[in-house]
């Protein structure tokens, strides 16, 4: 999905994995892993972003499938998914039990 | 070969504890770096562990659909301790756990094996998970019990050293009833146990396959002595795993080798293979299954008198319209197959929380006769069900939410996971799958509409069997929205057939009025109640559907 992909600053990226041990989802700033997709480094300059992705790749030990995808730049600078898969990777599962069984959780 | 349950067994134990201590190890050397992640991928993949969007799955084999209380209550239990509290039954008859991490995996992988389940080739290009007629044992109109049969093969596929490198992926399914109910078409074997002459035998299918090239399977033997079984199976996996394209791999599957190269060049090949095989079998097979037949021996039934039941169906109409529905015909009289539909309006099809896995197993225990079975709609079966007990059983269904009246109508819908956690999705199939349900239910139309099958897949690997739907769903990605394609009048049964699509997709909230357009026309059309969609469709045609989903261009 992010093949040929190249991020400009019309369209930046940003780098995304899963972590090995645990599966959710990841993203890299600064050559490091967050869970917090807003906090992902956005990548505007292609050789830049290339040789963050080879860093990525570098780090198997802590992630797996690392990939640089199209994103937006939200107004408040964060990004923002640029594709629905994207979103979904973010928001989780969007389907109804899923959410009641969440928000049920999050309630005892 | 080894034997089967393995809580009556300690070598199969024993190769399970072998196993799960391997893949244990990989995971560790994994973790400190000496496998990578190319050469650690198929090693979890033979174990059933794939990483999905959010999370690592874990798909666990429930051969033939067939599952003890102790079984259900220990998946509740790695349900619980080790995922999200649920997990989700498939078409294919596994449960996938959709939250596990990779570090847990081989302690619940250890528990699962402790009441002899686990997950060896539910992935891989392998024999998989062997499927049969969820009313196995019980059905009015069965020859005799598939289950042997499907342990068998079981057993012989299971590490079968020859057959763990295939071109791609083997399933295989078994059929005993006057009705298929295993939709042998759509597999790369097929097998209908049949009678001819007095002498019983199987029908052999061969290359069905959906994907994104569906194939209905063809009768690559019409009779086959029930002894040959196992040398024959073999002969085809053979001739297949020689000729079966390793190219490329969407042209790999069995379905295709076949349609390339011709059944009768295909068949003739197999028969030669047979002839040499034969030779090969001592007769240990047919030792095997007849301690098979026994440890499936029908549980003693026990006579009720059916009054209280006619009384509670008499008096409570909540009642007789679930069993109106979710009731299957016993050999027995007396008895009954209760189909606990996983479909309640909202919930997600297929999924099931620790806490219903346990109140199953505790009730199947109880009035059940502590067999349980997982059918290929993705809903629980308790075979054998004594009519008496039947009110008890509905009260304590209907108190976990478990007891929704619509086995085979429109909210009983199958759906694969879609883009809601599968990698390879194009679209989200479950949201659609619950609109669906939700408007028809809110409508009250399902008992109206009668006989009705929605499929939807998430991508055209089809997993949602929706080439089999009378109305089927394929969720796209065009430019970047969700889009549905619409296929109609597709069926996996007695008249296999593939649905035809019917034209453009819609947009994600275009199809539930989509599809209450096509079932108002339905309505409109039919020429009696008892005409169902399926039968309308096939004879009036795709044009007045064409129209009623396309009103603009009518
Ligand atoms: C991680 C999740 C899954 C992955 C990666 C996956 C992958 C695939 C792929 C690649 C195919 C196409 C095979 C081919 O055409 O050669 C396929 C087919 C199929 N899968 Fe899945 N699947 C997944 C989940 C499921 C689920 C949840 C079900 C049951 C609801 C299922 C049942 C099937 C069936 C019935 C088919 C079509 C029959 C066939 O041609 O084999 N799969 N799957
Ligand atoms: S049909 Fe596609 S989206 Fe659905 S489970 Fe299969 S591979 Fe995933």
């Amino acid at each position: 999905m992010s093949k040929g992909f190249t991020p400009s600053p019309a369209t930046p990226g940003v780098i995304t994995a899963n972590d090995l041990r645990m599966g959710h989802c990841v993203w890299m700033r600064d050559g490091r892993w967050t869970a917090d997709p807003r906090a992902a480094e956005l990548f505007e300059d292609e050789a830049i972003a290339e040789l963050a992705l080879l860093d990525a790749v570098s780090q198997a030990d802590l992630v797996v499938g690392p990939y640089l995808v199209e994103a937006k730049r939200g107004a408040d600078g964060r990004p923002e998914p640029a594709h629905f898969r994207e979103a979904f990777r973010r928001s989780g599962p969007t389907h109804k039990h899923f959410q009641q069984a969440e928000a049920e959780a999050s309630h005892v | 070969m080894f034997d089967a349950r393995p809580q009556h067994n300690d070598q199969h134990r024993e190769y399970l504890r072998h196993r799960t201590q391997q893949f244990r190890q990989q995971v560790q050397r994994r973790l400190d770096g000496s496998l990578t992640e190319e050469e650690f991928r198929p090693l979890r993949l033979k174990n059933g562990v794939y990483l999905q969007l959010h999370s690592y799955m874990y798909r666990v084999a429930i051969p033939y659909g067939a599952l003890t209380p102790d079984q259900l209550r220990m998946l509740g239990h790695v349900a619980e301790r080790w995922d999200r509290g649920y997990g989700h039954f498939t078409t294919r008859t596994n449960i996938q756990f959709h939250w596990h991490k990779l570090v847990d995996i081989p302690d619940s992988m250890e528990a699962l094996n402790s009441v002899g389940i686990h997950s060896i080739q539910t992935s891989g290009n392998t024999i998989r998970n062997v499927n049969a007629d969820a009313f196995a044992g019980a059905a009015d109109d069965e020859l005799e019990d598939p289950r042997p049969w499907a342990e068998l093969i079981r057993i012989w596929s299971t590490d079968h050293a020859e057959f763990q490198f295939l071109p791609r992926k083997f399933k295989i399914s078994v059929s005993a009833g006057k009705q298929d109910r295993s939709a042998v078409s759509a597999y790369d074997i097929g097998l209908r146990i049949v009678e001819r002459d007095g002498q019983r035998g199987f029908q052999v299918w061969v290359g069905g396959g959906l994907g994104r090239t569906p194939y209905l399977g063809q009768v690559i033997r019409d009779f086959l002595p029930q002894a040959d079984l196992l040398p024959y199976l073999e002969a085809i996996l053979s001739v297949y795993n020689l000729t079966g394209r390793r190219d490329n791999k969407w042209k790999a599957r069995i379905k295709i080798t076949v349609a390339e190269r011709g059944l009768d060049v295909f068949r003739a090949d197999v028969e030669a293979e047979f002839a040499q095989r034969r030779q090969q079998f001592s007769g240990l097979d047919q030792e095997i299954l007849r301690d098979l037949r026994a440890r499936f021996a029908p549980p003693e039934f026990r006579d009720a008198p059916v009054q209280g039941y006619e009384a509670a169906r008499a008096a409570n109409g909540a009642f007789r319209s679930w069993t109106d529905t979710n009731l299957h015909p016993h050999r027995i009289p007396g008895y009954a197959s209760v189909i606990v539909t996983l479909k309640a309006p909202g919930a997600t099809p297929g999924d099931m929380s620790a806490e219903q896995m346990r109140l199953v197993a505790d009730l199947a225990e109880r009035l059940a006769h502590g067999d349980i079975r997982v059918n290929h709609d993705q809903n629980l079966v308790l075979p054998h069900v004594r009519k008496a007990d039947l009110p008890e059983l509905y009260e304590a269904l209907r108190a976990v939410g478990l007891a929704t009246a619509n086995f085979g109508k429109i909210t009983d819908i199958i759906s694969c996971p879609g883009m809601d956690y599968c990698t390879l999705a194009t679209a989200r199939s479950i949201p659609i799958a619950q609109d669906i349900a939700a408007h028809f239910r809110a409508r009250g139309l399902e008992d109206e509409i009668g006989e009705m099958k929605i499929r939807i897949s998430g991508c055209i690997n089809a997993c949602g069997h929706h080439h089999l739907g009378h109305i089927g769903i394929l969720g796209l990605d065009r430019a970047g929205v969700e889009n549905y394609q619409i296929t109609l009048g597709g069926d996996g049964y007695e008249t296999p057939t593939l649905g035809q699509r019917a034209g453009a997709g819609f947009p994600a909230d275009q199809v539930v009025p989509a599809i209450d357009r096509l079932v108002d026309a339905y309505l409109e059309l039919r020429e009696s109640p008892d005409e169902r969609f399926l039968d309308a469709y096939r004879r009036l045609g795709v044009a007045p559907f064409k129209a009623a989903l396309y009103p603009a261009d009518a």
